[in-house]
């Protein structure tokens, strides 16, 4: 019973990790592209350090950017979605642990998720 | 030079970067970051912005063949993670805390320490030492076909594991790379898992690892999405070739040749960093 939610969970998981990085390549993609498109033209900029403009640092601003069709606020979603891909991984990986009744599991896991998303959204909101 | 033909250049690097990362199993990490500080003079903290990010990338793609294959280890993988994702948030404060050319010298240690093992022998043979209480309260152990039925294996030295993922994953979120050479050694020569478990669980951790890192880098600023864009579009489909002519390609003399490479970049960045050029 245990060894088929195991091959079960790993189904899911690896559809899940497939779907994201597809996700986030395509809008990578679609992004770069309506970058290029704009502003191939300019000169590049990476020799020196600025650090992104606020916008482009938290989820909230990404969002509103990407919604307005800005080529790097696309980009930056896919990148978001490509970041959110393994925590998704981990938070479903909760629900398993729970389904086979492994308590110590869920506790190990929820301090991981805990972990990822103080990461994610102490500073990035 | 434009934003295009900087793009198209990046992309077409990035490309070779993962081919090669995944054929010698260095990880695109370790060979993008010079490529663009050095090559590209790409200021370090945004090269390892893009490199943390096409990590995650390759990682969640390859884990995704391998889970299925059953041979990673999730309980092990998840246990070790709760070290190697505090060990990466340190790693990223610490980097935005400290000058560039610091961060440059420690790549280039770290390099030149991954090129150096990546003429290690994978057959260790994972002797089943005294059972290990936390293993054995934990779970840690498992079966993995091999050529003559189900191999079974326990978890040893687990205190000692945990720590160098600690170790790995602060360097994972210090450089931006996936340290995945630490991660297996970890697993391999201290915690006597066997090759195949610790490099497909490690795989498998790279990506939590280096998400970890990611929201710190996103907060501060370090993920340009201009760079990252041919960055990850390149050593994607570099990484995916890798994996597939792995198994056909068994070349010693490649290896050498990677190894050799890598140590050259790992001399530049020691110099440029300690000179305070990068």
């Amino acid at each position: 019973m245990s060894r088929w939610t195991d091959v079960r969970t790993e189904h899911v998981i690896g559809g899940l990790l497939r779907a994201g990085v597809m996700a986030s390549t395509a809008l990578v993609l679609v992004g770069a592209v309506v970058t290029l498109v704009k502003h191939g033209g300019d000169p590049a900029a990476f020799q020196v350090f600025r650090g992104e403009p606020p916008a482009l640092r938290g989820i909230a601003g990404i969002v509103r950017e990407a919604l307005v069709f800005s080529g790097p606020g696309i980009i930056q979603l896919g990148l978001l979605v490509l970041i959110a891909t393994p925590v998704a991984r981990v938070a479903f990986s909760i629900f398993a642990f729970a389904a086979e009744r492994d308590r110590t599991y869920v506790v190990i896991t929820a301090v991981v998720l805990a972990v990822l998303c103080f990461s994610l959204f102490s500073a990035g909101l | 030079m434009t934003i295009l033909t900087m793009s198209l250049l990046i992309w077409a690097g990035s490309l070779v970067a993962g081919f090669i990362g995944s054929l010698t199993g260095l990880g695109g990490g370790v060979v993008i970051v010079p490529l663009l500080a050095l090559v590209f003079h790409v200021d370090l903290k945004y090269a390892i912005g893009a490199s943390l990010l096409s990590v995650i990338g390759t990682s969640s793609g390859a884990a995704a063949a391998y889970v299925r294959d059953g041979l990673s280890n999730i309980r092990i993988g998840m246990f070790l993670e709760i070290a190697t994702t505090l060990g990466a948030i340190a790693g990223a404060a610490i980097a935005t805390h400290v000058a560039t050319g610091a961060v440059a010298v420690v790549f280039g240690i770290v390099l030149l320490v991954a090129a150096a093992t990546s003429f290690r022998h994978p057959d260790l043979p994972h002797a089943s030492g005294p059972p290990d209480r936390i293993a054995a309260a934990l779970g840690l152990h498992g079966t993995f076909p091999d050529l003559h039925g189900d191999v079974q294996y326990t978890a040893q030295r687990v205190p000692a594991g945990f720590g160098i993922m600690a170790i790995a994953g602060g360097l994972s979120g210090l450089l931006g790379i996936g340290s995945g050479a630490l991660k297996v050694i970890a697993m391999d020569d201290v915690m006597r898992l066997p090759f195949k478990v610790s490099s497909t669980t490690s795989n498998f951790m790279i990506g939590v690892t280096a998400a970890a890192s990611a929201g710190v880098y996103l907060a501060r600023g370090y993920l340009d999405p201009v760079l990252a864009a041919p960055v990850v579009l390149g050593i994607l489909p570099g990484a995916l070739l890798g994996a597939r002519l792995l198994p056909r390609v068994h070349s010693r003399v490649l290896r050498i040749v990677f190894a050799a490479v890598i140590a050259v970049l790992a001399a530049e960045m020691l110099y440029q960093g300690a000179t305070g050029r990068l």
